[in-house]
């Protein structure tokens, strides 16, 4: 996608992230013990950590990738936020109060309280640092799309400038900040996603989703002669060729000098061709939209709809809807999405997309990305089934979510902020569904990347809206991946470094420790987010919930309810959740996509890992407790 | 008899807490399963209008969402009033004694 850079939104940019680093800096000169830079001392009321739970959880998948989802994949998009919310029920009827009674700065420290053990320590820091790498990589992602209208920066340079800001906050304060900075940032993003619903809903629904300032582009639609199949003849076109891809048919035709690509199709058993939209990576080098070089701005933002029934009685625009309203019409009427398909043009690389009705009661149902109903099979079923379990599961054992529970003072207050966390979430993710489908029929999306779906339907309100949710969105992947590298440094400085090695580290090595254990993961993270550019943010984060929901759950609730539980059990569990977890991403076929292979190739067609990590890694902590007990120190207390 | 009479009256109270967190966590487990489980086997019915004009997987999934925010409050409510009732007994038993 092309971009403009918006000064309205640099200005307040600039304020916001001065801001943040700001109130970095004034907690900073108040952290000196490693105490308060792990975990802030334990001095956060309840509201304030209720609220910044929310704003560390309310991350880049939630604002950007379910919005983003369910824009493009309509209901499909929902299931992360149902998924993501119901693993609150875990956190706080299983997990929080226990934990809390255990535990004193990390993940690791609660898992070893009762043994002492080093393989424990080792694996779960092993875990820690893993699960929030897999984290890290959605908000760097994420963090690109964002200054790319924003800044009119490439993705590249979002990812660099997100982790510089980041290490430097990390490294000047540690938790203090980023408990205050989460406060904020969590209601802020909460108060504007209701605003931005309240314009959506204000706006009803229309045929023609012009924007302030900005005409959507009406889709060509030419009617060609056809002989055999083939098309011979379009008035005012020159015909270049015409290429099958799967079921699809695409006819390349010329006009000024300007190639362009048609969806070769019926309506009402008549041909037509249909405009689509191109990016062509040529022989050359040379990356052309729609036939032509970036500058000519030829590439069109889309999402509109075919057909808006109201009461059964066709309508070009509805007027003001109230939410309930708004849903039922969108599943009445029909919406036209645009797929992605991917061929080779002679030398050149080419994405098109093209335009696809399709009717609003199919997008309000769960199916158009994990296919459950027509067109499923065992494959997509498991793997819908798996997701499921990984959200389920998953943000129970996520370590930056867990630190949070030591930073208020008891655990009446753990149980409150959590609580208080999960109404303003489910609230949020509520909202999340009228934001992405009001992007889906609102002419914002950019086929490139869904990312972008909820900042871009704010600049359709107006600059303003745009610019202070575009600040926010940036200050949440902040606010985020600052508590992801503290954790991660905790595991390294504290867990292993500290306690693994035994290097029984001074209070300010500790703290010097976890600054450069900080730095490190920044840069590793900055790496990642290149790497993983243009896939949706949710989905990502789906894997770092199945990885979380393999290696630590399992440890975590036989620890709590199963009193046989050993350490060597626990660190078994650990290492096959990992291990397990990782192999089934890193041979998923997203990531055959990823090494420039053929999906449909891939070892095995399962996205998400934890339908069969999660059972394994259950299987393991029972089994080795079972053939290898804890020693006998607390037996013999009993009897004696 | 009882020294170590208030350690013993924690635990109780941890474990009353505990059972219900437990009993709440199967509640939703059951209902978030039904929705995956309707999704799975009986896709179709997830079509059918039920609230509002809304369809079953609308209405389910944002009724999950609501569920798990009443179930948190039903839950702080009673965790509450068990630890005000174990502060009370403790107060009397030590009124008792002295």
């Amino acid at each position: 996608m092309i971009y403009d850079i918006s000064y309205t939104a640099l200005f307040f940019f600039f304020v916001f992230v001065g801001l943040v680093i700001g109130l970095s800096f004034y907690f900073g000169r108040k952290t000196s013990s490693s105490s308060s830079y792990y975990a802030a001392g334990g001095n956060i009321h309840w509201a304030v950590n209720g609220i910044a739970f929310a704003g560390d959880y309310l991350s880049a998948a939630s604002f950007l990738g379910i919005c983003g989802m369910i824009a493009v994949s309509g209901f499909d998009g929902f299931l992360y936020a149902i998924g993501f919310l119901a693993g609150w029920i875990v956190a706080l009827f299983l997990i929080a109060e226990p934990f809390k009674r255990l535990g004193k700065f990390t993940f690791t420290d609660a898992l070893n309280a009762k043994f002492n053990s080093r393989a424990i320590t080792l694996s779960a820091s092993v875990s820690t640092l893993i699960v929030s790498v897999f984290y890290l990589i959605p908000q760097m992602v994420g963090a690109g799309d964002l200054v790319m209208p924003l800044l009119g920066l490439p993705h590249w340079a979002g990812v660099i400038l997100v982790g510089t800001i980041v290490i430097i906050i990390v490294a000047s304060a540690g938790m203090a900040s980023t408990t205050y900075v989460q406060f904020l940032k969590g209601g802020l993003l909460i108060i504007l996603s209701v605003v931005l619903t309240v314009y959506i809903l204000k706006n009803g629904l229309t045929l023609t989703p012009d924007s302030k300032g900005e005409k959507y582009h009406s889709f060509m639609e030419l009617t060609p002669q056809v002989a055999d199949g083939k098309v011979t003849d379009v008035a005012g076109w020159e015909i270049i060729g015409q290429q099958v891809v799967g079921k699809k048919t695409f006819v390349k035709l010329a006009q000024d000098g300007v190639d362009r690509w048609f969806d070769f199709t019926q309506a009402n058993n008549k041909p037509i061709l249909k405009e689509t939209l191109t990016v062509t990576q040529t022989a050359d080098g040379n990356q052309l939209y729609n036939g032509e070089a970036r500058e000519k701005r030829r590439f069109y933002q889309v999402g509109h709809m075919s057909k808006i029934l109201v009461n059964g009685e066709e309508v070009d625009k509805t007027g003001p809807l109230g939410p309930f309203e708004f849903l039922s019409t969108l599943q009445e009427s029909e919406i036209v999405r645009f797929l992605q398909v991917k061929f080779t043009d002679g030398p050149d690389q080419v994405s098109l997309y093209y335009p696809q009705v399709t009717a609003g009661e199919t997008f309000m149902l769960p199916g158009l990305k994990y296919k459950i109903g027509r067109d499923s099979n065992l494959w997509s079923k498991l793997d819908f089934i798996s997701l499921m379990l990984a959200l389920f599961l998953g943000t129970a054992a996520l370590p930056h979510i867990l630190i949070r529970y030591y930073t208020v003072k008891t655990p009446r207050d753990a149980r409150k902020s959590t609580i208080l966390a999960i109404a303003a979430i489910g609230g949020f993710y509520i909202l999340t569904l009228f934001m992405g489908l009001g992007a889906a029929v609102n002419g914002v999306l950019d086929v490139e990347s869904s990312n972008m779906a909820a900042p871009l339907l704010a600049r359709a309100f107006g600059a303003a809206l745009f610019s202070i949710i575009s600040a926010v969105a940036f200050a949440t992947v902040l606010g985020t991946v600052a508590g992801l590298i503290v954790a991660s440094s905790g595991a390294i400085a504290h867990d292993f470094i500290d306690v693994y090695l035994k290097k029984n580290l001074s209070d300010h090595k500790k703290v010097k420790a976890g600054k450069i254990a900080a730095f490190a993961v920044g840069i590793f993270a900055i790496l990642l987010g290149m790497a993983f550019k243009g896939i949706n943010v949710s989905f990502l984060v789906g894997w770092a919930f199945a990885i979380a929901a393999s290696a630590n759950l399992p440890a975590i609730l036989f620890l709590l309810f199963w009193k046989r539980t050993s350490e060597t059990g626990i660190a078994a569990s650990i290492i096959v959740g990992i291990v397990a977890s990782l192999t089934i991403i890193l041979t998923s076929p997203t990531m055959w996509g990823r090494y420039g292979l053929d999906p449909a190739n891939a070892i095995h067609q399962l996205e998400n890992p934890a339908l069969i990590s999660f059972p394994l890694a259950v299987l393991t902590v029972y089994l080795v407790s079972i053939l290898y007990p804890k020693r006998q120190k607390d037996a013999t207390l009993v009897t004696s | 008899m009882h020294i170590n009479n208030t350690h013993e009256e924690k635990e109780s109270l941890t474990k009353r807490k505990s059972t219900l967190g437990i009993r709440l966590f199967f509640i939703y487990l059951l209902s978030y399963a039904g929705f995956v489980a309707i999704g799975v086997f009986q896709y179709e019915l997830l079509s059918i209008p039920v609230l509002g004009g809304l369809n079953l997987a609308l209405a389910y999934g944002i009724g999950l969402i609501l569920f798990a925010v009443v179930l948190g409050i039903v839950y702080n409510y009673y965790c509450s009033r068990y630890e005000d009732e174990a502060d009370q007994t403790e107060e009397t038993q030590k009124g008792g004694t002295a």
